[in-house]
């Protein structure tokens, strides 16, 4: 064999003794990146691998590339040609240039997603500067002022759903306050075979079409979802209950590390390590919910941002969220990864394992949720628990229909207008609520509340005022906007003066989970942990509800605030947030 | 006489279109200059749209005024502020009352009745005076400011601005019953933004053995007027090969009515000065994920009698059928169904006195595809 002749280390040739075992899985891995090899990273960032860029230059080249899932080969544009894109690991204190080089025929850029830096270097064409032409190379530079686990992604166009995402991992200046022994990086996706813009277009013309779980005739027969009554309820409003996900496993395979289900991804442990995997949601549209069965997870890091240890089943991770969690397996047995769609469409599956070939059963998908009153914004109203049961809710208050659904007097300033399909009669603080569908599952499961940061929060100024932002979208025209507007009908910014602190409160007046992400700055979720909010860059917005941040408007300049469901940004969920004075300004 | 009964009939699907216009009293506007008209505080004294950055996000009225001065009750007309409560200058405080009442029993974290308690003190005034300082594009005073204009108007156009298409053949079918086979079609076309659209809407029919009955084409401008319900005008063109063409002026609402029905109820003026209606409603019963069937009923009307038609005045027709489809992909579906077509009141005599039958039972068979 050829191959043997050349220099590989020890190590190395027992992965390919271990690939030929489990029929050419490895070389298919062979063509990740180091750090998503099976063998993990050792505690130290490694310094030496190609596609785990350190230090103060990072060169970055954007192109076209094939991307080979199961026996199709698509179109993907990647980063220095790897999906994920390599990771970037640096260290706190460092500064950092970055030059992205742009080998598109079309423009591009990256966002260093949850990174504090000045407003120019975000990387948002348009906002922070005009993005990056094509054969034409940026220099990003910025001081690196924290530490955790983040990513970059295309800003321009639908590029982030074609594959230019990667992992960022940052580590701490001093001690790191979560212990462990080994770590895994973990780059949840979907990859759709469609032009995202083809994608987009279906959504325009038959906003159901990749829902392919509604309800049935025959489903009512067999008693799956909504009886006869509560189906008629929702049909006399218009309104989908099985309408979870947009986008769904019927065009998508979701990914970790850039693998199928099938190729499983394999992160190697000893039993008895503590194992740290940092968990980064880098998909397009796709809402998981994540766990490994039989082992369970510490909460350690959300967003970047270290918290106090929750010890948890499962999470759901909205679009952009990272988590990080701590898992001692002990036993000499392989446990499957899942992180399973929200509409329980699909699922990425990975494997832990002490050596590579191993499997774990692969739970099958469960049922697909079905939405309730509560994610229809009724959750305010008294007597109402979790969304089980509805027979104690008043039916008479629903005989108004669609106008009780739609009373623009329940949100105040707002423009009612064909774009938006409901207004949440009574939005809840959902925060405490577990993820949709998660309601009833028989384990642990993570909600914001159980978030306390690690550090008490740095600002502890009571805010100066609050500010109600709309969540709003029409389903049936594929619309979505902030406060009734999409972006594109130039709508007013949002202004913030310097170092105000504010209280942002999110009303998601839609029935579907949207992950709200503000560029530049970490804001406090406000769930009861006070003086320890947990810090966040995105949050998700449970449909029906509403989430409360505290936030320092500290980073002058111009910056993006957006839906992180690639689509729902697209159809102009999206707006610009500006700080100031700038530097050097007079007040 | 006649025309009450055109407009009864014609009222019968309308009162949905009808709420559905009344909600686009608020959404008939695009432009935000316009946003002042609906505001349900109308009534009172307000700065001009320029002036207030914020309308969208706040409370209305009471942003206003806190922008163009920084007290934010100076020139606040009082009456309006016990609309909202004098006591509670929050306009939210009855729905906070109700999360509190909401998180007593089932709550897990009642303790954040605590920060409902710190947001109801906090004021939803506008951002202080400077907020507005400083150059409007931060990014202009660092990059080149053409490049950064050119960038935002393509992000402005990316978030929202996209034209979309849809080609619909909604029905391209065989029917056969007494006499001879015939065929029909119907499809729908369209191109634009969210809100406008043009679409384009054609059908017809004829029989295989002999010529083309009849066929029309629509053109026209749809307008969103509701959440579900856009409003369609334009023109309608006829072709019959033994008759002279006629052209007509189109009125309409197109859209999904409560319960589900897909609607479009439209009414035609001649170049002739002839008045008529079309009714048509369907809904699709997903037996499976795959196969759907679909009840359609169609009923046309006239104002006057058309005799090269052979129509009377009042209800013309209807057609109610019964199609069975599978999606094997959503966009392609063959399907095959029975529809019972009959003649109704003055046409229906018409018909009898050509001798002809005015019921008609028909076993259709077809494709539905759309791209």
């Amino acid at each position: 064999m050829k191959l043997t002749s050349s220099p590989i280390d020890r190590s190395r040739r027992n992965l390919l003794k271990g690939s030929l075992a489990v029929g050419g899985m490895f070389a298919f891995q062979s063509m990740m990146p180091a750090w998503a090899s099976p063998r993990g990273l050792a505690h130290a960032p490694a310094t030496k691998t190609g596609a785990t860029l350190t230090g103060e230059d990072i060169a970055l080249s954007i192109a076209n590339s094939s991307f080979l899932i199961g026996n199709r080969t698509g179109h993907a544009v990647t980063v220095n040609g790897s999906l994920p894109a390599p990771l970037i690991r640096l260290r706190e204190g460092q500064n950092v240039r970055l030059a992205v080089t742009n080998h598109l025929d079309e423009d591009t850029s990256i966002h260093w997603h949850g990174l504090l830096l000045p407003f120019q270097m975000d990387g948002v064409p348009g906002v922070s500067f005009p993005g990056i032409k094509p054969h034409e190379t940026f220099v990003y530079e910025f001081p690196i002022i924290q530490s955790g686990t983040y990513w970059y992604h295309s800003h321009s166009g639908l590029q982030e759903a074609m594959g230019h995402y990667g992992p960022i991992v940052v580590d701490p200046a001093g001690a790191d306050p979560v212990q462990y022994d080994r770590e895994h990086i973990i780059v949840l996706s979907d990859w759709s075979f469609m032009h995202p813009h083809e994608i987009m277009r279906t959504l325009k013309q038959s906003p159901d079409y990749f829902n392919r779980q509604q309800q049935t005739l025959a489903g009512l027969l067999t008693g799956e979802g909504q009886d006869v009554e509560e189906r008629l309820r929702w049909a006399g409003m218009r309104m989908m209950p099985s309408d979870i996900a947009d986008v769904t496993g019927a065009t998508y395979t979701y990914l970790i590390n850039g693998h199928g289900p099938n190729e499983n991804w394999t992160g190697l442990f000893e039993p008895g390590e503590r194992v740290r995997l940092r968990i980064i949601n880098a998909s397009a549209m796709s809402i998981f919910n994540v766990r490994i069965p039989g082992l369970p997870m510490t909460v350690v890091n959300a967003d970047g941002e270290n918290v106090q240890p929750v010890d948890t089943d499962e999470f759901q991770i909205g679009v952009a969220e990272t988590y990080d969690v701590v898992v001692t397996p002990r036993e000499d047995r392989a446990y499957s990864f899942v992180a399973e769609s929200i509409d329980r469409s699909g699922l990425g599956r990975a494997t832990l394992a002490p050596r590579l070939g191993m499997e774990a059963p692969v739970p099958a998908l469960r049922e697909r949720p079905t939405l309730t009153m509560r994610d229809m914004g009724m959750g305010g109203m008294a007597g109402m628990s979790d969304g089980e049961d509805h027979s104690g809710m008043d039916h008479g208050s629903m005989d108004h229909g669609d106008m009780s659904m739609r009373d623009p007097d329940n949100a105040p300033g707002i423009d009612v207008n064909p774009g938006v399909d409901m207004i949440a009669p009574n939005p809840a603080d959902r925060t405490g609520d577990r993820g949709l569908g998660l309601e009833n599952v028989p384990h642990r499961v993570l909600t914001y509340t159980q978030l306390r940061s690690l550090d008490p929060n740095p600002d502890p100024r009571r805010p100066s005022r609050e500010l109600v932002i709309h969540l709003t979208g029409n389903m049936e025209r594929y619309m979505w906007s902030l406060d009734g507007r999409r972006f594109a009908e130039i709508v007013e910014p949002i202004r913030f003066a310097r170092d105000e602190r504010v209280r942002v409160k999110l009303v998601n007046n839609t029935m579907m989970t949207h992950p709200i992400h503000l560029h530049g700055h970490f804001f406090e979720i406000v769930n009861g942990q006070d003086g320890h909010q947990p810090r966040k860059h995105t949050v998700n917005v449970l449909p029906g509800g509403y989430v409360k941040f505290d936030f320092t408007a500290d980073a002058p300049g111009d910056w993006a605030f957006h839906c992180h469901l690639l689509m729902h940004m697209h159809a102009g969920m999206f707006n610009v947030v500006k700080v100031r004075p700038m530097d050097g300004e007079p007040t | 006489m006649r025309t009450a009964l055109i407009i009864a009939a014609l009222a019968l699907p309308f009162p949905v279109a009808a709420q559905q216009m009344d909600h686009s009293a608020h959404g008939m506007d695009t432009p935000a200059t316009q946003q002042q008209d609906e505001d349900p505080h109308a009534g009172h004294d307000m700065p001009s749209e320029e002036a207030d950055p914020h309308a969208g996000h706040d409370m209305g009225d009471m942003s206003d005024d806190a922008q163009t001065s920084p007290d934010p009750h100076a020139d606040h007309d009082m009456s309006d502020m016990q609309e909202r409560g004098t006591t509670e200058p929050d306009p939210h405080a009855g729905h906070n009352m109700g999360d509190m009442q909401e998180s007593d029993p089932a709550d897990p974290h009642a303790g954040h009745d605590m920060g409902g308690m710190d947001a109801m003190a906090l004021p939803q005034s506008g951002p202080p005076p400077e907020a507005f300082s400083g150059p409007e594009h931060a990014a202009d005073g660092i990059f080149s400011g053409p490049e950064m204009a050119a960038s935002r108007e393509q992000l402005r156009r990316e978030q929202g601005g996209a034209i979309n298409s849809l080609i619909s053949i909604d029905r391209l079918e065989l029917q056969s019953g007494e006499g001879a086979d015939a065929y029909v079609w119907e499809a729908n076309a369209w191109v634009g933004g969210d809100l406008n659209k043009l679409w384009i809407k054609t059908e017809g029919e004829g029989e295989f053995e002999g010529s083309l009955d009849d066929a029309e084409v629509q053109a026209l401008w749809s307008r969103a007027i509701g959440p579900w319900f856009d409003f369609q005008t334009g023109v309608r063109y006829d072709y019959r090969p033994n008759d002279p063409d006629t052209a007509h002026l189109a009125v309409g609402v197109l859209g999904l009515a409560p319960y589900l029905f897909e609607v479009d109820v439209a009414g035609f003026l001649s170049d002739e000065g002839d008045f008529t209606a079309r009714a048509e409603a369907e809904y699709d019963q997903r037996i499976t994920q795959q196969l759907i069937l679909q009840p359609r009923v169609e009923l046309n009307m006239s104002g006057q009698d058309i005799p090269e038609l052979g129509i009377g005045d009042g209800f013309t027709s209807l057609d109610a059928g019964l199609r069975l489809r599978y999606e094997f992909v959503p966009e392609f579906a063959p399907y095959i169904g029975v529809e019972y077509q009959t003649d109704l009141g003055n046409t229906r005599d018409i018909t009898r006195a050509a001798g002809e039958d005015p019921d008609r039972t028909v076993f259709v068979a077809g494709i539905k595809f759309w791209f």
